[in-house]
């Protein structure tokens, strides 16, 4: 194969992100919140809970329950407006999330309890999914939720034969080669993943080397998640 | 009680035994079968053990949409229905109907199975939709499978109706096939505990730690990849699943024929 895609269409490296921006406690009703922007993909989460589940016969006597929920504003997509409520996409990415967040999430204290988690987007430009899960991330942190660690999501792919990291819609649409897009949400103190969807057309090797890249790109991006979070809970010493 | 059969299972697959005796990269035995409703444009009825489905294509005509106006639009639906396991429920589609309808779609999809750019009838104004409709007859487990390799069938046997004009004879078929390119094999890998195996049964799928739905061309190349199940997976655990699927998509490959 010849590679065509020698240089990424916003000039960014190969294996660099777009820039991020996080914080923390940005909804004051919720019980812990988080803003969470990649390049022009922004994503809102807001955290309710953990409060008594109806109705009941979802309770779970064991532990609590989570539950997410994904939403593309009406007016957040490049192309039509979105059409409100829920579809079969976000239904399905707000299923993936819970996956995504499930492992490090402790709700063993929380018998027949619901934790909502409400992820909003006003503005995307691909990386949706991602953006929404580390911005829960925070935002169950920053409600105080026990936590073994927390996550981190990126979308990986190769791009005409050439791994990328971070990708946009342009090169989600790259027509002039194949594509491969690999959301991942990996627990960083294990490298263990957490999320895992692949579209597109690719070899095994070709995919775990893009693997291997998001192995590396996702501690950066947690170091900016727990910035934020320490921006609010830090305590600062005076003296 | 899904703890102890956990515990009961893992025990046997520490054996290398399974909950049916089989191994843990064997399928259940696999008969398909097309041409099984002829009021679709294409049918087929896959079954791998007890595992029952069936999936069926229809041909619509309608606009494009307007970012692509000379491409017709292809669509997959699965619906869970009460008569093929107890534990279904009528009504709107369910997040397992939702997840399974969109990894099948995905895979045929993202492979570009179907040429799409061939369903044009008038640019801009009429192309060809592909609705392919998924159902279970009896679930005893790996739907996904199932679901993906009748979608193959039915779509490889489905011929497009005559067409007067922008209004479909459904009555009379002619002898088009749908343009096809590529065609997709899904293989679905389950982790419990330290063990991975092919083709789960309901048991099995209950106490599942993580699952792998890999979607497979001839070459090898992956065309579409979903984890599933609420525990995480290590990079050499995805590395062994996608082997374990290669491996088997060769198998499944056998009854496209």
């Amino acid at each position: 194969m010849i590679m065509v895609y020698k240089k990424r269409i916003d000039g960014r490296k190969f294996d660099e992100t777009r820039k991020i921006e996080a914080k923390v406690g940005v909804i004051k009703n919720a019980d812990g919140s988080a803003l969470f922007k990649i390049g022009k993909t922004t994503a809102y989460a807001a955290v309710y809970g953990p409060k008594d589940l109806y109705p009941r016969f979802m309770q779970n006597p064991e532990k609590g329950l989570l539950r997410c929920n994904y939403n593309m504003l009406p007016f957040s997509g490049s192309g039509d407006r979105v059409r409100p409520g829920p579809s079969r996409r976000s239904k399905e990415i707000s299923y993936v999330t819970e996956n995504a967040l499930l492992p490090v999430v402790n709700l063993d204290n929380f018998p027949n309890a619901v934790v909502d988690v409400f992820i909003e987007l006003p503005q995307t430009d691909a990386g949706s999914r991602c953006a929404g899960i580390c911005a829960a991330s925070m935002a169950l942190a920053d409600a105080g939720i026990v936590m073994k660690d927390l996550v981190g999501a990126v979308a990986v792919g190769i791009v005409d034969g050439q791994v990328v990291v971070d990708l946009n819609y342009d090169e989600e649409s790259y027509d002039k080669g194949d594509v491969a897009d690999i959301p991942v949400a990996i627990i960083p103190s294990t490298g263990e993943f957490t999320l895992l969807q692949m579209d597109g057309r690719i070899k095994k090797k070709d995919f775990l080397k893009a693997l291997d890249a998001a192995k590396k790109i996702v501690p950066k991006i947690i170091e900016v998640q727990r910035k934020a979070l320490k921006n609010k809970f830090e305590v600062k010493n005076d003296k | 009680m899904t703890n102890k059969t956990r515990i009961h299972l893992i025990n046997y697959l520490n054996k290398d035994i399974r909950y049916d005796g089989r191994k843990k990269d064997q399928y259940r035995e696999i008969s398909v079968e097309t041409d099984v409703s002829k009021s679709a444009e294409g049918s087929a009825r896959v079954k791998i053990g007890d595992t029952e489905v069936m999936a069926g294509v229809k041909f619509e005509v309608g606009q494009p949409y307007p970012d692509i106006p000379e491409e017709g639009t292809m669509m997959v639906n699965a619906e869970l229905i009460p008569l093929s396991n107890p534990e279904f429920e009528p009504g709107p589609p369910s997040i397992q109907a939702i997840e399974l309808a969109r990894v099948v779609d995905r895979g045929i999809r993202e492979s570009k199975a179907i040429d799409t750019k061939k369903l044009c009838i008038k640019k801009g104004e009429l192309v060809w939709t592909v609705i392919i409709d998924l159902i279970p007859i009896n679930d005893a487990g790996n739907l996904f499978d199932a679901f993906a390799l009748a979608a193959m069938l039915a779509i490889k046997q489905a011929r497009f109706p005559k067409l007067n004009g922008d209004k479909i004879d459904y009555k009379t078929l002619t002898n088009k096939k749908l343009p096809l390119t590529a065609e997709p094999v899904s293989v679905t890998v389950l982790k419990i505990g330290e063990h991975f195996i092919v083709d789960p049964i309901t048991e099995e799928e209950k106490v599942m730690d993580a699952r792998l739905t890999v979607a497979l061309l001839k070459d090898n190349t992956l065309c579409a990849i979903q984890k599933g199940g609420s525990m995480p997976l290590s990079k050499e655990d995805i590395e062994k699943m996608i082997d374990i699927a290669t491996e088997k998509a060769k198998e499944l490959r056998k009854y496209l024929k």
